[in-house]
């Protein structure tokens, strides 16, 4: 279906003639910078976790300047301007499963661990703790499955949307690399205890710093690329992937300002403090929420969608109307994860608001993806990857109405601490960051590495099933154990006394939580199928049962 | 390759670019979409008029409905604090022995205390005051302190080393460690307390042994019979029922630490009315004195 090489071949960029590529020569440098920097802050470290993460800094440094090296010596870092860079693409679809199950994985032991507490609780390993293993979690499943899921999609959509290979030559991989240096360094953090404290931004203040140089790279060469394309007008997924990256940023930068109480020491105090920290933290997540988990992943639907259905997007007017909005109200609608807090009401008021408006804006991308597929549905029923597809547009247009009804704080006063925040949460991250997550994987191995077909698509099937039933499990369960919580946290007996206590309300989860782990382990089984029929197909196998098809050949 | 045309299926124009394949119609939007749109933007100015929303200068829009929260809170609270108020004031008013004698009064005292007992003792004295290692149950007669009304009373106000000065203390010295008896007369007198309560598997020949350590070391505090002494907080060894458990390897920790648990005081945090209610359900709970 689709060629690495490109129909039209190129100029040469303007990175200098090779032997004087300005790419290595920057790459090289930051690796030496941060090799003297790891090796002197292993050294003279205060405290156990600065010093684990230098050192890892220290032998990544030194293993990327033996890498720049040993492929200089070989010749292979020339850039061939008329093939698409498709290398690191392919390691960031392995990267993408091999983390997801990590991430899926640790969700599946903290879901046991709220229902059985002493579920893998050894007094000698404190780090398996459920406070610890949390993080470990979210950053998981957030950052290193969506985030290289985000850049490997955006590399391999920006390059065959704009007809031009990856700019930046060297930084590619280095975003690549560096991204999951990010990654290692700060789940080490979390084992050790070393976080910043605060939600989605865990990571310590030195790993902040690295990553903000890898995300300026990869602004870079995502612009670079958009700056050299061969098409007159840049495709609707590129704003989104560009929306994400360049809020990110920001959102990255702001959120973490903090300063450290010594060069050599992990801890770092933040430059907000009271309520002003709380919402700067809740900006930040919400628009973690808004620009990670769904402008990604809305680039990811703009491409994948319409280049499986084979069918042109539904509605150009409504994908300028609907990004605009959604970019310009997520920015506001922050607050409504601080309702009836010490944050003013006003401030309140104003979130919840844009968190209706949102509504639209927010649908306008599932209308898009779903009215796509007008003149294709007859192949929902052949393609179990279209039906992947089909199904996290579902979710995402089940989540972003959810979650505009929890934004009402009469709606929040109930929800607000409860499983049913929760349930929301993984419904939206299951079902639409997993779901939209997997099928462009399925879509990506076989081109990537010139297959004609997946392995099987009775293992896609298979796995659509094991994640939707699990999706369904985590979430039900969690609408009924939310709104058990919040009415049983609110209900006074006859006297004008608190009828439950809060340990009666933890108890009585009990069924629930144990419904939710199964869901969750399910959902988890369904990525270790994927994670095989992805090998498989990477090594050029067709399941026995699944020959090739005449559809398939052409 | 700018090019219009029609889509066969739906009859819509393409907007005449094309990307690796992908080309985009250009259906109009949807109409109930933008009117939804439109309507959510239109209920968000009403609610700005309504409720506290922009800021100003130095202050903010009030609304027209001036609605507070933090106004509301305040009201609900006196609310619900006036409409326990009668009951508070007649329990407050009668003699805490006589509470459990009246229906209506015992009820509320019931009710209120085993609301305040579950979020702030519970935690270590178990949902029903049924008690932990290290944490007296509370459902059973035994008593370590004292376990009277105004006993009860005294113990959850000050607490038992908690630091309060009116707390209740006492100290068992930490026998082994602190090397006040060898290990042969602590394991002797491991015994010896084992045979006090009829336990079985107690060692003769050692117990009568550890007779005489327990004379010498012990009596001053649990009493010569083993009985114990609720003024001094020493439980009493001759029953089946063990704040740090019965086994011998409990009862030679015991020996060895000495421990000394800490039970918070409340005096602070719970107002006297609570108290009271507080009192009369863990008295109710097992069996007060
Ligand atoms: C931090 C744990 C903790 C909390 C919370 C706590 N207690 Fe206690 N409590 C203890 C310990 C430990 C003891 C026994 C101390 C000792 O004598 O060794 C105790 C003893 C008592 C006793 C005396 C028992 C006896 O046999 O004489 C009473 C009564 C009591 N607690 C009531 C309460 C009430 C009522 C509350 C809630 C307002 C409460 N406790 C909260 C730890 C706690
Ligand atoms: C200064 C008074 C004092 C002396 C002397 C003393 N104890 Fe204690 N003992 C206590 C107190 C108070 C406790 C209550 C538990 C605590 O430490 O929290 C206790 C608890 C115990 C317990 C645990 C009871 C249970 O229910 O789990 C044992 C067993 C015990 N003592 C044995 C001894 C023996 C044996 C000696 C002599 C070697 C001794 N004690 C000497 C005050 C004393
Ligand atoms: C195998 C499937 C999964 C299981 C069993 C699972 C389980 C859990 C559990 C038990 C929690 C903690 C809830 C609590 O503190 O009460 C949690 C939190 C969270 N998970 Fe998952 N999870 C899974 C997959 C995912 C995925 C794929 C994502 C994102 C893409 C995700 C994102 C999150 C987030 C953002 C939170 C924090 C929610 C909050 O603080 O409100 N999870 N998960
Ligand atoms: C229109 C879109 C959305 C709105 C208005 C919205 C609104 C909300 C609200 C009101 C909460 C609860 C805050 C609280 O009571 O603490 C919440 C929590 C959350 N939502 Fe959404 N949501 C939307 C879409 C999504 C999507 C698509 C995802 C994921 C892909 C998502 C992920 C989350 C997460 C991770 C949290 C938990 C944050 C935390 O407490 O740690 N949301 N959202």
């Amino acid at each position: 279906m689709s060629d690495a090489t490109l129909a039209v071949p190129l100029r040469l960029n303007g990175l200098g003639k090779p032997g004087q590529r300005i790419d290595v020569l920057i790459v090289s440098v930051i690796c030496v910078l941060g090799l003297l920097w790891g090796i002197s802050a292993t050294a003279l470290a205060h405290d156990l976790g600065m010093r684990v993460i230098a050192a890892i800094f220290t032998i990544a440094f030194a293993g990327g300047l033996f890498a720049i090296s040993f492929a200089g010596s070989k010749g292979n870092l020339a850039i061939d301007e008329a093939v698409y860079l498709d290398g690191v693409i392919k390691a960031g679809v392995i990267a993408a499963s091999f983390w997801g199950i990590v991430g899926m994985l640790v969700g599946v032991i903290i879901a046991s661990q709220l229902a059985f507490p002493d579920f893998l609780y050894f007094k000698e390993f404190g780090f398996l703790n459920f406070g610890r293993l949390r993080p470990i979690h979210t950053s998981g499943v957030i950052f290193a499955f969506g985030g290289n899921v985000l850049i490997a999609t955006s590399f391999y959509v920006v390059q065959r949307t704009s007809r031009a290979r990856l700019f930046g030559g060297l930084l590619g991989s280095f975003v690549f690399w560096g991204y999951n240096l990010v990654i290692v360094t700060a789940a080490t953090g979390y084992i050790l205890g070393v976080t910043s404290g605060q939600e989605y931004a865990e990571p310590n203040w030195v790993v902040d710093i690295w990553l903000t140089i890898v995300w300026v790279a990869y602004l870079v060469v995502f612009l670079g690329t958009l700056w050299k394309r061969k098409e007159p007008h840049i495709y609707v997924a590129n704003w989104f992937y560009l929306a994400f990256i360049v809020t990110i940023a920001i959102l990255h930068l702001v959120n973490n300002l903090a300063v450290p109480t010594s060069p050599w020491s992990s801890k770092a105090y933040s430059l907000f403090s009271g309520v002003q920290n709380a919402m700067t933290q809740w900006w930040y997540g919400h628009n973690a929420v808004g620009f990670f988990l769904t402008a990604g992943f809305l680039g990811i639907m703009y491409y994948f969608v319409p280049k499986r259905a084979e069918r042109p997007v539904y509605s150009y007017q409504l994908s300028i109307i609907h990004f605009w909005a959604l970019i310009f109200t997520y920015m506001w609608a922050g607050p409504h994860h601080l309702h009836y807090t010490a944050l003013p009401q006003w401030v309140q008021t104003l979130g919840m608001t844009f968190s209706i408006i949102l509504w639209m804006p927010s649908w306008g991308g599932m209308i898009n993806g779903l009215m796509t597929l007008s003149g294709a549905w007859d192949k929902l029923r052949t393609d179990p990857v279209l039906r992947m597809l089909v199904a996290s547009i579902a979710f995402y247009g089940m989540s972003t109405f959810e979650g505009p009804a929890m934004s009402i704080r009469a709606v929040n006063s109930l929800s607000h601490y409860t499983d049913w925040t929760i349930g929301h949460v993984h419904s939206g991250a299951l079902g639409w960051v997993g779901m939209v997550s997997f099928g462009a994987l399925y879509c990506l191995t076989p081109w990537l590495w010139k297959r004609k077909r997946l392995y099987s698509e009775k293992l896609v099937e298979a796995h659509f099933w094991l994640s939707t039933i699990g999706i369904l499990f985590y979430i039900t369960s969690m609408w009924v154990s939310g709104i058990m919580q919040g009415l049983m946290w609110r209900a006074y007996n006859e006297f004008g006394f608190l009828q439950y206590s809060f340990v009666e309300s933890v108890k009585a989860m009990k069924p629930y939580y144990i419904i939710r782990a199964t869901g969750g382990l399910m959902f988890m089984a369904g990525a270790c199928v994927m994670a095989y029929n992805l090998w498989r197909t990477a090594k050029g196998d067709v399941a026995a049962s699944e020959p090739i098809t005449e559809a398939q050949e052409a | 390759m700018s090019k219009r045309e029609i889509d066969d299926h739906s009859g819509v124009e393409t907007t005449g670019h094309e990307w690796d394949g992908i080309k985009e119609l250009n259906h109009p939007l949807p109409k109930w979409w933008l009117y939804i749109l439109y309507g959510s933007i239109i209920w968000s100015f009403g609610y700005w008029v309504a409720y506290p929303a922009w800021p100003t200068l130095n202050s903010y829009t009030h609304g027209i409905l001036k609605n507070s929260d933090r106004a509301r809170v305040t009201t609900e609270v006196a609310a619900l604090k006036s409409a326990r108020a009668p009951m508070f004031a007649k329990m407050q008013a009668t003699p805490i022995e006589q509470v459990k004698s009246n229906e209506e009064l015992f009820q509320f005292a019931q009710e209120a205390g085993k609301s305040t007992f579950n979020d702030n003792c519970a935690t270590c004295h178990g949902a029903g005051g049924q008690g932990n290692k290290g944490f007296p149950s509370l459902v059973d007669d035994v008593w370590i302190w004292d376990g009277t009304y105004e006993g009860i009373r005294q113990t959850i106000n000050f607490g038992i080393r908690s630091g309060h000065d009116q707390a209740r203390i006492s100290a068992m010295p930490a026998f082994g460690r602190d090397g006040m008896l060898d290990a042969g007369q602590a394991g002797d007198v491991t015994e010896y307390v084992m045979s006090l309560s009829k336990m079985a598997d107690a060692n003769a020949g050692k117990a009568a042994r550890g007779a005489a350590v327990y004379a010498a070391n012990c009596v001053v505090c649990h009493g010569a019979t083993g009985a114990g002494d609720a003024a001094q907080g020493a439980p009493n060894l001759t029953d089946a029922e063990w704040l740090y458990g019965g086994s011998r390897a409990d009862i030679a920790a015991q020996i060895h630490n000495g421990r000394g648990g800490v039970m918070p005081a409340w005096s602070a945090k719970l107002d006297a009315e609570t108290v009271t209610a507080l009192t009369v359900y863990v008295h109710s709970l097992g069996g007060g004195k």
